[in-house]
C-alpha cells in the first residue's frame, strides 16, 4: 500500500515516501500519455464525483482528464448547479453523496477544513482539490514532480516561493511537500501577504527579492489574486510587479540552471513578465500535464490499484 | 425529621457541609440554617433544633449560588438556541442563581419594556434569577444612545453593544458619563472591527498553519485602552467583557493602580485552552475574542488569581447543533458555558495551582456581584438563599447529552473535568438536583 489513508486531504498528512511512491506511479501514468490510445480501463464502472463549490477551471479539468484516463464514470457538480447557495450544510450534502453510493469524492471548498471534513463523514475516498487557504495537495504533487523532473532527489535544493503566501493553499502544500522531502524553502513577498509565524514550519521567510532568489533551483511564482486589492495587502499591480515581479532583470540573476514554475492563471507582467512567461525558464506546460499524471495516480492508488500491475515508466 | 427532596420545607438546615464563602474554604464542617427563602444561620458544628429537617450535605461543599455577568438567552428571537426558560435550567444545573443577560437578541433589548419582559420571564420560569443589561444604542446600531435612565427604572444592571464593539468614541464616551450618573456600568465588547476583519480565529501561527483568517490581538487591546481612557476621562464605571490578552489583562492592571473605575471579567475559555485548539476545524473552538496563544491563557489566569480581573463569566453563547456544523470560516462565534464552569475552574485554576478552592468561588460569587453591585452572591445572615452544594473532586466526562441547555456547543465535549454541582437553591428552594450526586434522602 502506497498510501496509509483512504483520502488525499493534504501534504501535511503524508510521509515522504507516499509522496514518493505517488511520483512514481505519476511517471508511469505520464508515460501513457504519449501512446496513441491515452486511456487505460482501471476505473470502469467506479463513480467519482468532482464536487466543486467554488470556480475552477484547470483543476476541474485535469481531475475530469484523469478520471477518463481511468474510464471512470464522472458526474460534475458545481456551486452554481447544487442547492449549496440555499445554505445547505456540507453535512446534509454528504450524507445525499453516501445514500448515492459513490467511490470517489474530489472536492473544491471556499472552507479551510472542508475535504477533511467530508473525509471524516463519508467512508468513500475523498480528494482535496483545494480548500480555502489550506491545502491544495494535488498541486503541491505536480509542482514536486515537475521539480523532481529537473533536479532529481530534492535533498538540500533552494526553492523559493513568491507571492500570498498567507491566503495560498499552493503555497501550504510545497511547504509541507518540499521540507518533508529535504529542500530548503524561502518565502518571499510583502510582509502583509507573508506572515513570520510560517518559519516555524521550518522555512525560511525574505522579503527582498533579489536576496530570496539569487541562490535558488526553483521559483514557485503564485498568482496574485487582483480581488485581494480589497484588504489592502499590497499598494497596486504596478508597484507588486515592480517589487516582486520576476522580470528578465530577475532570471538575469539566477543560477544559469534555474526554472520557473507558475500554478496558473497567471498575470502577465503583474507577478510574471510577459517575456519570461514565453521564455525557456519556465516550466509551466510540464506542471499541466504532470497534473493530469499525479491525479490519475492518486485516483488509482485510492481506488486500491497495484502498483505492480503497471508498466515502467522514468523515474519521477 | 427526615429530609425528602420531593417538598423543600420552608426551614431547614443543611448539615455536614463545608461553607465556602468569602474567599475561604471551612476547614471544619458546618451548617446551614435556612428559614422562609432567607438565611437564617451559619457556622460550623452541627446544631440541635428539635423537629426541623434536616438536609446531611455528606462533607459537600456549600457555597453562594454562582453569579454570572455574561450569558446569552437569545430570546426573544432565537428561542431554537435557547429560551430564558432553558437558559435558567442550564444555569441552576451548573450551579448558577444569577444571570446577567446580553442584550444582543432580535429585537434588541433598547427599551424598558424589553428589560421588563425579561425580568418577567425568567420569574416564569423561577429556577434563576435573571439581572438584564440594556443594549447602548437603539438596534445596537452604535448611533445614539437608548433611554438608560427608563431602563434602569425597569431592572437593567449596565449597557452593552455586546456581540458588537461600539465604534463611534463619542457614543462611548457619553454612554460612560450618563451611565455612570446612574451608578450602572458600561460593558465593553473590546473589538475593532477594522483591524479584525474577516477574521476567524486568532492571528497567529495556527491561523497561518490553517489558512483561516486572523483576529489579530491588537485590536482587542487597542479598543480595551480607548474604552478605558474613556471611563477615565468620564470617571463612570467601565466593566471590561471576557477579556482575552495578555496586553489587555496588563492595561487593566495599570488603569486598576491608576484608580480608574473599571472592573473585569474573564471566561473558562480563555483562561484554560489555547488556539491550538482550532487545528482540526471544529467550529467548537470557534469563538469571539477567539481562543489565543499560551502566554494569553496564563496571563487571563494569573489576572484572577491577583485581582485584575473581578471575576469568572462563562459568556455562555447557545448556537444550534446546525449552525455549528457548517465550516469553520462559516459558522457562528460561541460557545457554551454555563454547566461547565465549575469543572473548568476546578481543573484548570484549582487543581493546577493558580488558586485555592476559595478563591474560584469567590470569583464566581462575591466578586461578580460586587463588580456590578447585584445584591447577590453571599452566605450570611439574613441574606436571600441562593446556594450551591457540590462535590470538587467528582469526575465527570462531559457529553452532549447531559446538557440541560437547548444547544451543546460546548468547547469541552468528551473531556474529564473535576467539580459537579450536586444541588442549586435559590431563596431556599431546590432549582437544581444531581440525582445521582444527591445527598441522601427519601425519594
Amino acid at each position: 500500500m502506497i498510501l496509509k489513508s483512504k483520502d488525499v486531504l493534504g501534504l501535511e498528512e503524508m510521509s515522504a515516501e507516499e509522496i514518493l511512491g505517488v511520483l512514481e506511479i505519476a511517471a508511469r501514468f505520464r508515460a501513457v500519455f504519449d501512446r496513441p490510445v491515452r486511456s487505460v480501463p482501471i476505473m470502469r464502472g467506479r463513480t467519482v464525483v468532482n464536487f466543486f463549490h467554488e470556480p475552477s477551471t484547470r483543476t476541474r479539468i485535469s481531475f475530469e482528464l484523469a478520471e477518463k484516463r481511468l474510464s471512470a464514470d464522472i458526474v460534475n457538480f458545481s456551486t452554481a448547479t447544487s442547492s449549496f447557495k440555499k445554505g445547505e450544510t456540507l453535512r446534509d450534502t454528504a450524507e445525499n453523496l453516501a445514500a448515492m453510493k459513490i467511490d470517489m469524492l474530489i472536492i473544491r471548498h471556499s472552507s479551510a477544513g472542508a475535504a477533511a471534513y467530508l473525509a471524516g463523514v463519508l467512508e468513500c475516498s475523498v480528494i482535496n482539490a483545494g480548500d480555502g487557504a489550506h491545502e491544495h495537495p494535488t498541486q503541491g504533487l505536480l509542482d514536486i514532480m515537475t521539480m523532481r523532473q529537473r533536479l532529481g532527489d530534492l535533498r538540500g535544493k533552494k526553492v523559493t516561493i513568491i507571492g500570498d503566501i498567507a491566503h495560498s493553499r499552493v503555497a501550504r502544500s510545497n511547504i509541507w511537500g518540499l521540507t518533508k522531502l529535504g529542500a530548503e524553502v524561502t518565502l518571499c513577498g510583502p510582509p502583509t501577504m507573508v506572515p513570520g509565524a510560517l518559519e516555524k514550519l521550518g522555512v525560511k521567510v525574505e522579503h527582498d527579492l533579489k536576496r530570496a532568489v539569487a541562490r535558488a533551483d526553483v521559483l514557485n511564482v503564485l498568482r496574485i489574486q487582483l480581488e485581494r486589492h480589497a484588504s489592502k495587502s499590497f499598494p497596486s499591480n504596478r508597484e507588486y510587479h515592480r517589487m516582486y515581479g520576476i522580470t528578465e532583470e530577475i532570471v538575469r540573476g539566477l543560477k544559469p540552471e534555474a526554472f520557473i514554475l507558475h500554478p496558473g492563471p497567471m498575470n502577465r507582467d503583474v507577478e510574471i513578465a510577459s517575456e519570461v512567461a514565453d521564455g525557456p525558464r519556465q516550466v509551466i506546460l510540464d506542471q499541466v500535464a504532470n497534473g493530469v499524471a499525479v491525479r490519475m495516480a492518486l485516483i488509482y492508488l485510492l481506488s486500491g490499484g497495484d502498483p505492480g500491475a503497471l508498466g515502467g515508466g522514468q523515474a519521477a | 425529621m427526615d429530609w425528602s427532596w420531593k417538598r423543600i420545607p420552608a426551614e431547614f438546615l443543611v448539615t455536614n457541609v463545608r461553607l465556602c464563602t468569602q474567599g475561604k474554604l471551612g476547614k471544619r464542617k458546618g451548617f446551614l440554617h435556612v428559614r422562609k427563602g432567607r438565611i437564617e444561620g451559619l457556622g460550623v458544628g452541627s446544631p440541635t433544633m428539635e423537629g426541623l429537617p434536616v438536609l446531611d450535605g455528606a462533607g459537600l461543599v456549600c457555597a453562594p449560588g454562582f453569579v454570572d455577568l455574561h450569558v446569552h438567552f437569545r430570546e426573544p428571537g432565537q428561542e431554537e438556541k435557547e429560551t430564558v426558560a432553558t437558559g435558567s435550567l442550564a444555569a441552576a444545573a451548573g450551579g448558577f442563581t444569577s444571570v446577567v443577560t446580553m442584550p444582543n437578541t432580535s429585537p434588541a433589548i433598547d427599551n424598558s419594556g424589553m428589560v421588563r419582559y425579561l425580568i418577567d420571564r425568567g420569574r416564569d420560569a423561577g429556577l434563576c434569577r435573571i439581572f438584564p443589561t440594556g443594549a447602548i444604542s437603539p438596534g445596537r446600531q452604535g448611533e445614539a444612545m437608548c433611554e438608560f435612565g427608563d431602563m434602569v427604572a425597569a431592572g437593567a444592571v449596565g449597557f452593552t453593544d455586546d456581540g458588537s464593539p461600539v465604534p463611534n468614541g463619542n457614543l462611548m464616551a457619553n454612554a460612560l458619563k450618563y451611565a455612570g450618573m446612574l451608578g450602572v456600568p458600561i460593558i465593553s465588547h473590546a473589538e475593532d472591527l477594522t483591524i479584525v476583519g474577516n477574521g476567524v480565529m486568532h492571528a497567529g501561527y495556527w491561523s497561518a498553519r490553517l489558512g483561516l483568517a486572523g483576529m489579530a490581538r491588537a485590536s482587542e487591546d487597542s479598543s480595551t485602552f480607548r474604552d478605558i481612557e474613556l471611563a477615565r476621562a468620564s470617571g463612570g464605571h467601565l466593566h471590561v467583557a471576557h477579556v482575552s490578552t495578555r496586553g489587555a489583562v496588563e492595561i487593566i492592571r495599570r488603569a486598576k493602580s491608576e484608580g480608574v473605575h473599571v472592573t473585569a471579567e474573564a471566561t473558562p475559555h480563555h483562561f484554560s485552552l489555547d488556539h491550538s485548539r482550532c487545528r482540526e476545524y471544529s467550529p467548537l473552538f470557534k469563538m469571539n475574542p477567539p481562543l489565543r496563544e499560551s502566554e494569553d491563557v496564563n496571563a487571563v489566569a494569573e489576572g484572577l488569581a491577583d485581582g485584575t480581573l473581578d471575576c469568572i463569566a462563562t459568556d455562555h453563547a447557545p448556537h444550534t447543533a446546525t449552525e455549528k456544523e457548517y465550516q469553520f470560516d462559516q459558522a457562528p462565534f460561541g460557545v457554551t458555558g454555563l454547566e461547565t464552569a465549575l469543572g473548568v475552574g476546578i481543573t484548570y485554576l484549582v487543581n493546577s495551582g493558580v488558586m485555592d478552592l476559595g478563591r474560584l468561588v469567590e470569583l464566581m460569587t462575591e466578586k461578580p456581584a460586587r463588580a456590578l453591585n447585584l445584591p447577590v452572591g453571599r452566605l450570611e445572615e439574613g441574606a436571600e438563599a441562593d446556594f450551591v452544594l457540590f462535590d470538587p473532586e467528582k469526575e465527570w466526562v462531559v457529553r452532549a447529552e447531559g446538557f440541560k441547555s437547548r444547544s451543546r456547543n460546548s468547547s469541552y465535549l468528551g473531556e474529564k473535568l473535576s467539580g459537579k454541582v450536586a444541588a442549586t437553591f435559590m431563596r431556599g428552594r431546590l432549582t437544581w438536583l444531581d440525582p445521582e450526586l444527591a445527598p441522601r434522602g427519601e425519594d
